[in-house]
């Protein structure tokens, strides 16, 4: 099992789902047993989870998605 | 349905998505839409280059992310490679991950949620430089794996790794002295030092 070092140093690649099945489930193995590692990795989950959601609430500007529809017509030759 | 139909049925479903990416990128609105529109036209001229069944969604963005670069010559000049500020490990972590209930204000107890509001959120992934804020938006934001951000930025995926370490770790000092500054959490002058 992965001790604190080797599990916090893979704790952006377990966050970004890039690990393999045998790499999560050791690194599960030792947050189930260590508080201090489960707290960090709880707190970058929700750091992700709080960016992802603040980074995108903008509302399409009036009128743009017609704009955007409009881009699906055959394109006039001159403008 | 015809082509025409079912391309913009597929594609519009993601114009908020990519408009709230543009945003970032461009940091400016009428940018913003200029790019989301400029990628919606790329993209109905060359639909029959798109492969059905594969992820038109990284199709889309991967048309956008390129003509951002193109068109703002981001990321691609030679030798001009911005680099950032060394920040510590777990930054935000050490700061806010074990801080005691009493240093936070009673208004933002310890909800991380309440404590960054959408602008600084926003605003510290716009002050990122181009190298670093193109991964960690396609990352953080749209999920991208790896292997999608390589393939749409033209780096290798261990530079995707690395760019993304360092910019996440810059956005989290950011966001960090944005709460510092509305008083929202306290220096921790002696958290570190004390170790009694």
């Amino acid at each position: 099992m992965p001790n604190c070092q080797e599990t916090l140093k893979e704790l952006e690649l377990f966050l970004d789902s890039e690990l393999p099945n045998a790499q999560i489930e050791e690194i599960m193995a030792h947050l189930t047993g260590c508080t201090d590692c489960q707290g960090a990795f709880e707190f970058h989950a929700e750091l992700r989870t709080i960016v992802r959601v603040k980074a995108k609430r903008d509302h399409l500007p009036d009128g743009f998605t017609d704009r955007l529809l409009a881009c699906f017509e055959p394109q006039p030759e001159s403008d | 349905m015809s082509a025409k139909e079912q391309f913009s049925t597929d594609a519009m479903q993601y114009a908020p998505q990519l408009f709230s990416t543009a945003l970032r990128m461009t940091r400016n609105r009428l940018d913003a839409e200029d790019l989301v529109q400029e990628t919606y036209i790329k993209g109905w001229r060359s639909f029959h280059t798109f492969q059905e069944g594969t992820n038109l969604r990284a199709w889309l963005f991967r048309i956008m992310t390129n003509t951002y670069i193109n068109k703002y010559n981001a990321q691609k000049r030679k030798g001009t490679e911005v680099e950032l500020d060394d920040v510590e490990e777990l930054f935000l972590y050490k700061r806010l991950g074990s801080i005691d209930q009493s240093q936070l204000s009673s208004s933002a107890e310890d909800q991380m949620l309440d404590l960054f509001t959408d602008d600084e959120v926003k605003n510290a992934l716009e002050s990122l430089p181009d190298d670093f804020r193109m991964p960690v938006l396609l990352s953080d934001v749209d999920g991208f794996s790896y292997k999608e951000i390589a393939e749409m930025l033209e780096i290798p995926i261990g530079t995707v790794m690395s760019r993304l370490h360092r910019g996440r770790k810059a956005m989290q000092k950011m966001l960090y002295e944005y709460a510092r500054d509305r008083g929202l959490i306290v220096e921790p002058t002696t958290i570190e030092e004390t170790g009694e």
